[in-house]
């Protein structure tokens, strides 16, 4: 059925393409979003049904998650909506270990029977599994929590927005394009609430509310006579807020180069969709670039994936081990550089932060979802690489004894693991701006935006382009750029930052839908710096003629 | 029980059309069972199963759709989901590309469903993970892999009469063998319908076999190099064709396949060895032969002796355009030749063999510019034979212009459902090296 229900909306748009199945589940009317759900008593009551039970059955440890997912969706393009849809996905899972062995089990049947019944199911596949494991499960030790609650602090409750509101903005934004010379817009609105119930047999009750949000659009013109088309994506990053991301506060707008408008903490939709047109159409006629070696200044909107992929990724502990081989791969960065204690992973100015508690993150929780309070930690200090991203059951293999906080499920229906926290590169200390950096650049290029990215198994040899390019010559802005994606080694391109900009050019870059295991789940991680430099990197050009 | 059978289906489905009341109804029928083992480090490490079903009702009013679903068939759940599919219509906006369901059709009858596939049981998955593991540490190797087995139905009612209803099974399987060294890494997929075509060890001394020979890979220098591609990394790089397909997007102006004010149907874009198509009866790789509006899926041609002969037309830009209907396909097969793996590398000179591409990424939808590297075993040939590894590259390459650079296509491989040919292309261009093993 899901996968019918995906085909029904992959037909809808470029955004619905991407929507992972998991992030689907029961339509439901728009005004059932605002339906509380269950009670926390009731929650408790039949958590403690599979806690009670996994116990009975000789399983040394149990947790049980309750999870209400409500997710509301908006796709237009041009003039027309094209679909909107509101899920609601409801269920328990259950996770045991028994024999040294972890199980796990989920049922849509929240009640004593269905509960029992799965719990049971979870104990007997772990002891099944139990005959061919070779490494029993050690859980580091977690603080019982008793009975506790976080909420996102949100300011506007997305499901009290009428829809037609919703409509209303993302017709404006495509209508704002389309007057200012775009042949195409799609457009589209993700808004996720996580209400989730965590208990475990630790004693801790907790009790989580969690949203999230994501404007984007994707912007085209199309140059008949000359056979070409380009595109200019949305600015925005999703944000772990509420719908007041969407204000468009002029105190959260950061100016770059060229006049261009950047967006911290808040995001003005129709004007960026109509800033958008305007480069989608200087894009046609924009230099080719020359390739060689530039120095690059990375704007936090671009830097923020660069970051995700070859930093956040490879000092996940679990890819290091090898649990991800067959699937996202391993790491180059290995326990044994990790030991030296002295692996220069950048240059002396890169601090590199793991964060689970950053306000307006998308990773920002209160507690993860094997019940560990959420904290910030240093992933590479001075240059240094200094420590991992782990969970309960592996700080042990790096000789901790507290876990990270930075275990996370996509639902009910699957099985909590190691997902990434919210990794940020720190701002650099001294007053520096982005035009003061643009002044001492002599040979570079000012990259905004997300664009292809595509980086090796083991996380060394990455390619990376951008949505916007703009060459520096001798200090100043000399024009737009096009065909530029830069190749690097990730060890080498930070080694290579020489200067970041203060905290005033701080922002948030988000990734919605980030993949990982098999089968595969979907988690969302923010990853906040200011613009950076980085010296002599390689450049080329992927204009081709076919 | 998730499958219901043909009649169960339809008349389960009847009696939720009996309480429609909209100008237009589409009910959707569907349930599965699927289960997976995966295992890494020589190891279990996690395993489940799951069980789905489910009935979604789209409602019309004019052009205003609504949908609604579940998963209780009762007949007051029925009742109860149909109703709400219609207040959710009443309150939607009017849809510009709404289309009037279709009338009743014939459709052929895919051999897509295996009863054995069906029938695999928690212990058989336990035994494949085991087969592999235990054939991994025999080699100083060390096994990470997946299995992933589902049986299930699809099934269809519209008011206008029209009712659809398929089954299928599908067992998918992957591993990756890394030589205990760190220095090597071999890949192997298989998947099918029929679990009974499924061999673990064979599959798994692949992987392994590729784990050994790949161990302390050379440095070469990138460039452009002749290369026999294996199907699977063929594979990574013919989606991006896959997807240009789309007439609309063409009519736009905004794809590989637009041209001036039109599209490039009817022009040569590919060596003339190169056909396409899509076929859901190939016994070898079969697929429902309808799709999600009933549409009926045929044996259709996309590309033919190099030259495009059809773009994927949906019903709304069918009808808008004055074209005829193209339906989105269910599989692709690419015509091969007859040269085995061995003959292909025998007749090489100088070249690369790639076992897959991965992290495909495009880099430019005007020309199918594609980015990645390759992966889990790449080696160098000379005179006819492989002589050693090599470390890995990254690609910046277009299917256009590989499919332009054909030397010789080999035989067909089932690949994720669709049937790829090994194949021979000449300067395929590598721009950079990678250190990643």
């Amino acid at each position: 059925m899901q996968r019918r229900k995906f085909v029904q909306l992959a037909g809808l748009g470029a955004g619905a393409l991407m929507l992972p199945m998991s992030m689907m589940g029961n339509e439901i009317p728009v005004e059932a979003l605002l339906d509380p759900g269950m009670d926390v008593a009731m929650k408790k009551k039949l958590a403690d049904v599979a806690l009670n039970t996994a116990k009975s059955m000789g399983a040394s440890y149990a947790d049980a998650r309750i999870g209400r997912y409500l997710n509301q969706y908006v796709f237009t393009r041009e003039d027309k909506v094209q679909n909107t849809v509101n899920t609601e996905s409801f269920g328990i899972g259950i996770r045991v270990i028994a024999d040294g062995t972890w199980g796990f089990a989920s049922t849509n049947e929240v009640n004593e029977e269905g509960i029992k019944k799965a719990t049971q199911q979870a104990v007997a596949i772990a002891k099944a599994n139990s005959k061919i494991q070779k490494e029993p499960v050690i859980l580091a030790p977690v603080a019982s929590h008793g009975e506790v609650s976080w909420k996102t602090p949100i300011k506007k409750d997305f499901k009290e927005v009428p829809v037609s509101e919703k409509v209303d903005l993302l017709l404006g934004a495509n209508a704002a394009a389309m007057d200012n010379g775009a042949s195409f817009v799609n457009s589209a609105l993700f808004m996720v609430n996580e209400q989730k119930y965590f208990a475990s047999t630790e004693g801790s009750y907790i009790d989580q509310d969690i949203h999230r949000i994501w404007p984007t659009f994707g912007v085209t013109a199309v140059d008949r006579e000359a056979g070409k088309f380009k595109s200019r994506d949305a600015l925005s990053a999703p944000m772990g807020m509420g719908y007041e991301y969407l204000d468009g506060l002029a105190s959260e707008k950061v100016e770059g180069p060229n006049g261009l408008i950047l967006y911290r903490n808040s995001y003005d939709m129709i004007e960026d969709a109509k800033n958008a047109a305007l480069q989608a159409k200087e894009k046609l006629s924009a230099k080719s670039v020359d390739p060689g070696k530039y120095d690059l200044a990375l704007e936090p909107n671009h830097l923020g994936l660069t970051i995700h992929e070859s930093v956040g990724h490879p000092l996940e502990l679990d890819r290091v081990l090898g649990y991800e081989a067959n699937y996202a791969g391993t790491s180059f960065a290995t326990l044994d550089k990790w030991k030296s204690g002295d692996f220069k992973y950048g240059s002396d100015i890169v601090n590199l932060v793991a964060d689970k508690t950053q306000p307006h993150s998308l990773g920002a929780v209160g507690y993860d979802d094997e019940g560990v309070k959420t904290k910030k930690w240093d992933l590479v200090r001075n240059g240094i690489l200094t420590n991992y991203q782990a969970i309960r059951d592996q700080v042990h293999i790096i000789d901790q004894n507290e876990s990270h906080g930075c275990c996370y499920s996509e639902s009910w229906n699957d099985v909590q693991f190691q997902r990434m926290p919210n990794v940020s590169l720190e701002p650099g200390k001294e007053k520096y701006s982005i035009h003061d950096m643009i002044k001492d650049i002599e040979n570079g290029i000012y990259i905004a935006g997300r664009g292809s990215y595509s980086i090796d198994q083991q996380r060394y040899n990455f390619q990376f382009g951008g949505t916007l390019f703009y060459e520096i010559k001798d200090g100043e802005i000399a024009g737009m750029l096009d065909d530029v994606a830069y190749q690097s080694n990730t060890q080498e391109f930070w080694n290579s930052c020489t200067k970041i900009c203060d905290k005033d050019d701080y922002r948030m870059f988000g990734s919605f839908f980030d993949g990982k295991g098999q089968p595969p789940q979907v988690s969302a991680v923010s990853h906040g710096c200011s613009t950076a430099r980085f010296d002599d990197v390689n450049v080329i050009n992927t204009g081709r003629t076919v | 029980m998730a499958i219901y059978t043909k009649e169960e289906a339809r008349q389960l489905m009847e009696k939720a059309m009996s309480f429609s009341k909209a100008d237009d109804c589409l009910i959707s029928l569907s349930g599965s069972e699927s289960g997976n083992i995966r295992y890494a480090r020589n190891t279990v490490s996690t395993s489940g199963h799951r069980s789905n079903q489910s009935l979604v009702v789209e409602s019309s009013f004019g052009k205003k759709t609504g949908t609604a679903t579940i998963d209780e068939f009762d007949d007051a759940s029925l009742e109860k989901v149909v109703r709400r599919s219609e207040e959710l219509a009443q309150l939607s906006p009017e849809n510009p590309e709404y289309m009037p369901p279709l009338g009743p059709q014939t459709y052929d009858e895919s051999k897509s469903y295996v009863k054995a596939t069906a029938e695999i049981s928690p212990e058989y998955r336990a035994r494949v993970a085991g087969t592999s593991i235990d054939a991994a540490a025999a080699k100083d190797v060390t096994a990470a892999g997946f299995l992933n087995d589902s049986a299930g139905f699809n099934a269809i009612m519209n008011s206008k009469g029209l009712f659809a209803y398929s089954q299928d099974t599908n067992v998918n399987f992957t591993v990756t063998m890394r030589s205990n060294d760190g220095t090597g890494s071999g890949w192997v997929t298989r998947d099918f319908n029929d679990v009974n075509k499924f061999d673990p060890a064979e599959a798994s001394k692949v992987a392994i076999d590729k784990a050994v020979m790949s161990r302390q890979a050379r440095a070469i220098e990138p460039g452009k190099y002749t290369v026999i591609l294996e199907p699977a990394a063929a594979d990574g790089l013919l989606s991006g064709l896959r997807g240009a397909v789309n007439a609309r997007t063409a009519d736009e102006g905004r794809s590989f396949m637009s041209k001036g004010d039109g599209t490039k149907l009817g022009e040569k874009i590919v060596d003339e060895r190169v056909t396409i198509y899509s076929d859901p009866l190939d016994p070898r790789v079969p697929s429902s032969t309808w799709n999600g509006e009933g549409t009926p899926l045929k044996k259709t041609t996309w590309i033919e002796d190099g030259v495009v002969k059809n773009l994927a037309y949906s019903r709304f830009w069918a009808d808008k355009q004055g074209a005829q209907l193209v339906p989105f396909p269910s599989n692709f097969i690419m015509e091969g030749g007859s040269a085995t793996r061995e003959e292909l590398i025998k007749s090489t000179k100088r070249g690369i063999l790639v076992t897959r591409l991965w992290y495909i990424r495009s880099v430019d939808p005007q020309t199918l510019l594609y980015t990645g590297l390759t992966r889990d075993g790449t080696f160098y040939i000379e005179d006819g034979e492989i002589k050693y590894p090599v470390k890995n590259f990254r690609f910046n390459e277009s299917p256009i212009i590989m499919l332009n650079n054909l030397e010789e296509l080999g035989e067909q491989e089932r690949i994720d459902g669709s049937l790829i040919p090994y194949m021979k292309i000449r300067d395929f261009t590598f721009t950079s090296l990678s250190d990643a093993v």
